[in-house]
């Protein structure tokens, strides 16, 4: 029991942490309709602009400010460069634009700043806590439970924002028909602008929080993988979905890459490890069968 | 005047190619599908700036070999196995007269072109990766599974392993943590193998690619409680595994790694969690080893060196790439001397000259390569040639050897090899050639 509750709660902590990506979809989603394949590639650009002017000589503190402006400046350029051409086209348009941008990233952030894998000394050790250890006898990680409370905070923040801001307003109404919302007034570019100014801060948090723990290295565009179940279960349009989302793939993935090889291991005999790869995405995919729009995704009701 | 003009700018042009084309020396072309972007862009950078260094570092300090330059062509794979055979194609045209060892460095990429390269009659090494029944050549004549397999790897660190435990394993449980993947397999057979002979409890454990979650794996070592865990990684999946380590407070010494496993990209990233660790490797880091200072001052001296960070010149991948690329020239020395000095030597040349490798320690250092390679001699029937490992340890800051050469148990793992290749050769429909007879 002690060992299922121990594999429970490290799964909703990394849960927390797919999350953390799953954000980023979730805004531009909202905002625009447009699924933005280049997420993952934005996380990476984010951590790797934080250690890169660190390597010039910065602070932490100064490398996270600078870092922000790049994702800003980043966000205002995608806006003017490519998404304000493609308003109005087909959703698919703007889903390949952001294939496109996603290669590019790629490219230039390491062109920039480096290939080589470097480490994110954010302060936080990743070690158990040694109270829980001996008490329960339970590995819960530092490190974990503040990227549980970060996201958390930018949960709630998010929230808020769509929720009571005039902008948030504006972001919602702009999701719901560019058109309608050009025509009572709502500036479209500097909406899409800020939109992707905060997706970039978004993926700054979350490259930060997966930079500092496995290293800042091209494999942090790999995260986006992750992020893609967590959206089909909580809906791509909302900012808690993608934490209750987030929380059930995590329980659910490490649990069943505990549980279910040993059975059919012992029915069928070989090795039937390393199934946390897949495993989320059959979740998802049974889940679509009975809820598409996810749990807290908005119905799609189309009037004929 | 123009009419006039345009007739004497061509014939210049051509009288000057003709005399450039006469100037030029005999050259030995190396088709290069190299690696410098993507997933894994950083560990293809310092292995293909050794490789490249030196080559350059033979022409400009030996002018060639018996005076034929090393010429190269790159072409960039990302480590994608599609575009890796896009790059072979592309490149095997201008070898069909000259050609160098290829060096891909992928499982994948080498699995695809085994058949191709034997049907091109092109070299194709696979220096600590790819397809490890290639050590019988007599099934696999253009294969070279160079140096030391996953198997004989795996072989020498549980050899290590006991020896650190007075001599036994008996009883013991090691935990065997793999990339999911030919690559994470291919040390399975092996270590069973070593398992039954040394009766310790073997626990496989997959980690899906890419690795970079590691929760559920290592929460099940900390059940497991084993003695040992040999880790077989890849790229995000190394810092992965020992921020896990960490995490679940398993100690790192207790930790031995793959060769694929044990360089500083793998082990910076992960800070602290790293230190103490171990490793195999058949090649020493620093600039202490002769050729390495000597390429530093004569390639980047003269300003030609290919890498753009000069930081990375004497860690564990730019070493190996240099290890590669020595190699690779003495089977093109060695193949001279059978087919003549001074010309540039074809596919089948070239694989008779890697299948004559005779590398003693003496030659080793001659070349100026002590600690980068381990003793090598090769044949029909065995296209390894050596075996050996050394098993180093980061120590927080550099990599350290902490063993002299360890070889795996050759009797245990070869016959794996011979089967295999048999089974191949049955599938396939090749009659094995008779190794007997080849001289």
């Amino acid at each position: 029991m002690n060992f299922f509750l121990e594999v429970l709660v490290g799964g909703l902590l990394s849960g927390v942490m797919y999350a953390l990506v799953a954000l980023g979809f979730v805004m531009i989603y909202k905002a625009s309709g447009v699924f933005n394949f280049a997420q993952g590639a934005m996380v990476y650009l984010a951590a790797l602009s934080v250690v890169g002017i660190m390597e010039w000589g910065a602070p932490l503190w100064l490398a996270v400010v600078l870092a922000f402006s790049i994702m800003t400046a980043f966000g205002i350029a995608t806006e003017k460069f490519v998404l304000r051409k493609l308003v109005n086209q087909p959703p698919i348009a703007l889903f390949m634009a952001t294939i496109g941008l996603a290669f590019f990233i790629e490219g230039l952030a390491p062109m920039i700043f480096g290939s080589e894998p470097r480490a994110l000394d954010l302060g936080i050790v990743d070690e158990p806590i040694p109270w829980i250890l001996d008490n329960w006898n339970m590995v819960i990680s530092k490190f974990d439970l503040v990227a549980a409370g970060v996201g958390a905070v930018l949960v709630a923040t998010l929230a808020l924002f769509f929720q009571f801001t005039r902008v948030g307003r504006a972001l919602r109404a702009v999701a719901d028909d560019h058109q309608a919302a050009l025509s009572i007034g709502i500036p479209l570019q500097n909406i899409w602008a800020i939109v992707w100014g905060v997706a970039g801060f978004v993926a700054l948090v979350a490259g930060m929080m997966w930079g500092a723990r496995n290293g800042v290295q091209f494999a942090l565009t790999f995260t986006a993988l992750k992020a893609l179940p967590v959206l089909i279960l909580g809906g791509f349009t909302s900012v808690p979905g993608a934490i209750v989302g987030g929380l059930i793939i995590g329980a659910s993935e490490k649990l069943a890459e505990i549980y279910i090889p040993p059975v059919m291991e012992g029915m069928f005999g070989g090795n039937f490890g390393g199934i946390e790869g897949w495993f989320p995405y059959v979740l998802a995919l049974l889940f679509l069968l009975v809820r598409p729009e996810g749990l807290f995704g908005e119905k799609h009701i189309d009037r004929v | 005047m123009m009419k006039t003009f345009k007739p004497a700018v061509a014939a210049a042009a051509v009288s000057l190619a003709m005399l450039s084309q006469a100037a030029v020396s005999a050259e030995q072309f190396f088709p290069i599908p190299s690696f410098r972007v993507g997933p894994y862009g950083a560990n293809g950078q310092s292995f293909y700036g050794g490789f490249i260094d030196y080559l350059n570092y033979v022409n400009m300090k030996e002018k060639g070999v018996n005076g034929v330059q090393m010429a190269y062509e790159e072409c960039e794979t990302e480590y994608n196995t599609a575009k890796g055979i896009e790059c072979y194609e592309r490149l095997k045209g201008k070898a069909a007269d000259s050609a160098g060892p290829i060096h891909v460095m992928s499982t994948g990429i080498s699995y695809a072109l085994v058949d191709k390269s034997a049907q091109d009659k092109l070299p194709l090494t696979m220096m600590g990766y790819g397809r490890t029944d290639a050590v019988d050549g007599s099934v696999f004549p253009y294969a070279f599974p160079l140096v030391t397999t996953y198997q004989m790897q795996a072989s020498a660190i549980i050899k290590f392993l006991r020896d650190k435990n007075a001599g036994s394993l008996e009883g013991k449980k090691i935990v065997y943590l793999y990339h999911d993947s030919a690559y994470g397999k291919e040390a399975i057979v092996a270590l069973q193998a070593e398992a039954s002979l040394n009766k310790f409890n073997l626990v496989l454990i997959p980690v899906a690619h890419p690795g970079n979650e590691q929760g559920a794996q290592w929460l099940k070592i900390r059940q497991e409680k084993p003695d040992f865990v040999v880790f077989w990684g890849w790229g995000v999946m190394n810092q992965t595994a020992l921020k896990a380590a960490q995490k679940v407070g398993f100690p790192r010494d207790k930790m031995i790694g793959s060769w694929w496993t044990g360089s500083e990209e793998d082990v910076i990233p992960a800070g602290d969690a790293a230190k103490g660790y171990m490793a195999a490797t058949w090649n020493v880091s620093g600039k202490k080893v002769p050729v390495i200072a000597d390429i530093e001052k004569v390639v980047y001296g003269a300003g030609k060196g290919n890498l753009q960070d000069k930081d990375k010149i004497g860690t564990i991948l730019y070493n190996r790439g240099v290890s590669a690329a020595v190699v690779s020239v003495e089977a093109i020395r060695k193949a001279q001397e059978k087919f003549g000095k001074g010309k540039p030597m074809n596919g089948t040349q070239v694989a008779w000259g890697l299948e004559h490798l005779d590398m003693t320690e003496a030659r080793i250092k001659a070349l100026g390569a002590t600690d980068l390679l381990p003793e090598i001699k090769t044949s029909c029937s065995n296209h390894e040639g050596s075996g050996k490992v050394k098993i180093q340890q980061w120590d927080g800051a550099k990599w350290v050897p902490v063993t002299g050469w360890i070889e795996g148990n050759k009797a245990l793992i070869h016959p794996l090899f011979q089967a295999s290749a048999k089974q191949y050769a049955k599938e396939k429909g090749i009659t094995p050639r008779d190794c007997s007879k080849e001289k």
